[in-house]
């Protein structure tokens, strides 16, 4: 066992040179100002006090916004699609399970793309709502076209985690709540879904994180005028030139999203603790109720 | 005492594969009615059909008169036992036994009630708020016991219930299990391949064998007067001995006719014929109605299980006086302890 532990060495290194070394960089960077020499660097907490302005805080809720929508929608419509697939046939469910992931088996980029031709003013739904005589739609460049998009990319990791969990759910379970007298409602409603939120919160960290960060789909979909967290800081680096002004908002997000963790782990905590209903130290003889 | 549930001809095949082939069977109320089988022998089937988590492909099933096939598990009058308890992981003790009551919308007073007075029957007063996760397997079988219970059923289905647990354990839950069937009085039909257990419990013992009811008895019944050659291999050990039946009371084996209580056989029908192990005795040579001679000794505790090889066949005695081995001996019994079996398949 000793032995394999120096395979993790290669890894260690690889982390180092490039995840801890670049982090460390953009917080050098939020926190000094621009034209450092590397002899002479000013350190400055102005990059974070410049975020606190109305227009990049409306710029942060509405990332914060759209991304939970996005987690919303994709667990309303995800669940049942989990649901259902964990209730099939096992053969069926590879299939089923290969069929949802197979368009992430495409880059994302031009999985976007296609949405343009899709919802554009002459694009593939204005000509069939045309064909049938219908008034087209302007739909490019809208909240809901980015929702759509990031429902679109970040849906099948949340049917994915909750199947996970419903697929290994003890059957028996569900046969001794309908013993019970449970109905099939009832069953699901007191036993499957309960069992099921390790799951869903899963889904959630899988689905919100990248929606609250993404730029591309925003920038294809949004169009350019449209404005989130991750397409901020992209123009910070790429257009604007502000690497410092850049990662001082990168470090804000890192912050959210840190936090938005914690919430969920805590949620998850909660759930966790009234799975095990831990005891509150007594020798664990209790009386009453 | 009342017909309570009835199979006609119960039927069941999985994907063309006969599990159950036209079982009949009645089971009365207040019973404790072991089905005792081999693994396989399709009497969780027949269980699951009972629940109603599986439909039987033909024939019917009558739970008080009534046809039941189409009614599904959670209208029935009756409450399962599951094999790995299956208790809900997310809700502690108190919840997991008062959640047959809250579905039916039971008030929060009486739900109370009747949890603390079920948590009495089973022993477990003072577990109210435990996690279900951190009992033993002793403890979660009596929740699960509890939790049925706990709605009155007309009738208990256990499904190996007792298979987790250690033996020493499990000999005290077959007795717990008793006591609370007779407390409650209600019809408990239990399924286990334990022989001792289904011989500890029982009022009848329903032996199956590859989908077929092999014989229907009292443990005493099925134990001293095993209807075929399985049922006597089956429940406890034996001695199996092709025979021929001359006429009533007179059999012929090992090239000796002997005198029986048994009759009602065609003359000179061939038969199985068992002797119990311990209905076998060891004599002086002279003494015994057969002889041999001592292979093998093997000391059990309560008694010696000794091999006596005759010129026929190896003879599995019990007794508490131990022989040495390549003695010869006599083996001596009675009339009674021979016990004449149609043979298999031709009843």
């Amino acid at each position: 066992m000793k032995a394999f532990r120096n395979l993790v060495k290669p890894y260690l290194f690889w982390m180092g040179i490039f995840i801890v070394i670049p982090m460390l960089l953009i917080v050098l960077y939020a926190f000094t100002r621009q034209g450092n020499d590397v002899m002479t660097l000013t350190f400055t907490i102005d990059n974070f006090v410049k975020f606190f302005d109305p227009i990049f805080l409306r710029v942060l809720g509405k990332s914060l916004q759209i991304a939970f929508v996005t987690t919303l929608i994709s667990i309303i419509l995800g669940y049942p699609v989990a649901y259902y697939v964990a209730n099939t046939k096992e053969k069926t469910q590879t299939l089923l399970i290969l069929l949802i992931t197979i368009p992430m088996w495409i880059n994302m980029l031009v999985r976007t793309y296609s949405w343009i031709s899709i919802l554009s003013d002459n694009g593939f739904l204005n000509v069939i709502l045309k064909a049938i005589g219908l008034t087209p739609v302007s739909l490019m460049y809208t909240d809901f076209a980015v929702t759509l998009g990031m429902v679109y990319n970040f849906m099948p990791f949340m049917i994915l985690s909750i199947y996970t969990v419903l697929a290994k759910m003890d059957k028996a379970l569900i046969a001794a709540s309908y013993d019970l007298g449970a109905n099939r409602l009832q069953t699901f409603l007191r036993i499957v879904l309960p069992l099921s939120i390790p799951g869903i919160i899963a889904g959630i960290t899988l689905v919100f994180l990248p929606a609250v960060s993404t730029f591309v789909i925003p920038k294809f979909l949004g169009g350019g005028n449209y404005m989130l967290i991750g397409n901020l800081i992209e123009n910070q680096f790429i257009t604007v030139g502000e690497w410092n002004f850049g990662s001082a908002i990168s470090l804000i997000m890192a912050m959210v999203i840190m936090a938005s963790m914690i919430l969920t782990r805590r949620l998850d905590k909660d759930v966790e603790d009234s799975d095990k209903g831990v005891n509150n130290g007594n020798g664990g003889v209790m009386y009453g109720r | 005492m009342r017909k309570l549930i009835q199979f006609k001809n119960v039927v069941k095949d999985f994907d063309g594969q006969l599990v159950l082939k036209g079982i009949n069977l009645d089971i009365m109320e207040n019973e404790f009615v072991t089905l005792l089988g081999p693994s396989g022998c399709g009497k969780t089937t027949l269980l699951r059909i009972l629940g109603g988590f599986i439909e039987q492909s033909e024939g019917q099933v009558f739970f008080d008169d009534i046809e039941i096939s189409k009614v599904p598990p959670y209208k029935r009058e009756i409450n399962t036992v599951f094999q790995r308890y299956a208790l809900f992981p997310h809700m502690d003790v108190f919840d997991n036994i008062a959640f047959g009551l809250r579905i039916k919308k039971t008030s929060e007073n009486i739900v109370k009630q009747k949890v603390t007075k079920m948590l009495k029957l089973v022993n477990l007063e003072g577990y109210e708020n435990r996690a279900v996760t951190l009992l033993s397997g002793g403890q979660q079988q009596r929740v699960a016991i509890a939790r049925a219970l706990v709605n009155e059923p007309m009738v208990l289905l256990l499904d190996e219930p007792l298979g987790a647990l250690d033996l020493k354990l499990r000999k005290e839950m077959q007795l717990e299990l008793k006591k609370i069937q007779k407390e409650v009085g209600i019809t408990f039909i239990y399924v286990t391949h334990d022989q001792e257990e289904a011989l500890t419990m029982s009022d009848k013992i329903v032996v199956i064998n590859e989908g077929e009811i092999q014989q229907i008895g009292t443990p005493t019944d099925i134990y001293n007067e095993p209807e075929n050659r399985f049922v006597a291999d089956f429940i406890g050990e034996s001695n199996i001995i092709d025979g021929i039946m001359i006429d009533d009371y007179r059999v012929f084996f090992d090239g000796i006719e002997f005198e029986c209580v048994d009759y009602g056989f065609e003359d000179n029908e061939e038969v199985d014929i068992v002797i119990r192990p311990e209905d076998l005795d060891i004599v002086p040579l002279e003494m015994g109605k057969l002889s041999g001679k001592v292979v093998s000794t093997l000391f059990k505790g309560v008694h010696f299980e000794i091999v006596v090889e005759t010129p026929n066949r190896k003879f599995i005695v019990h007794t508490t006086d131990n022989s040495p081995i390549g003695t010869q001996v006599g083996l001596h019994f009675f009339k009674e302890d021979i016990h004449v079996m149609w043979k298999m398949g031709t009843y």
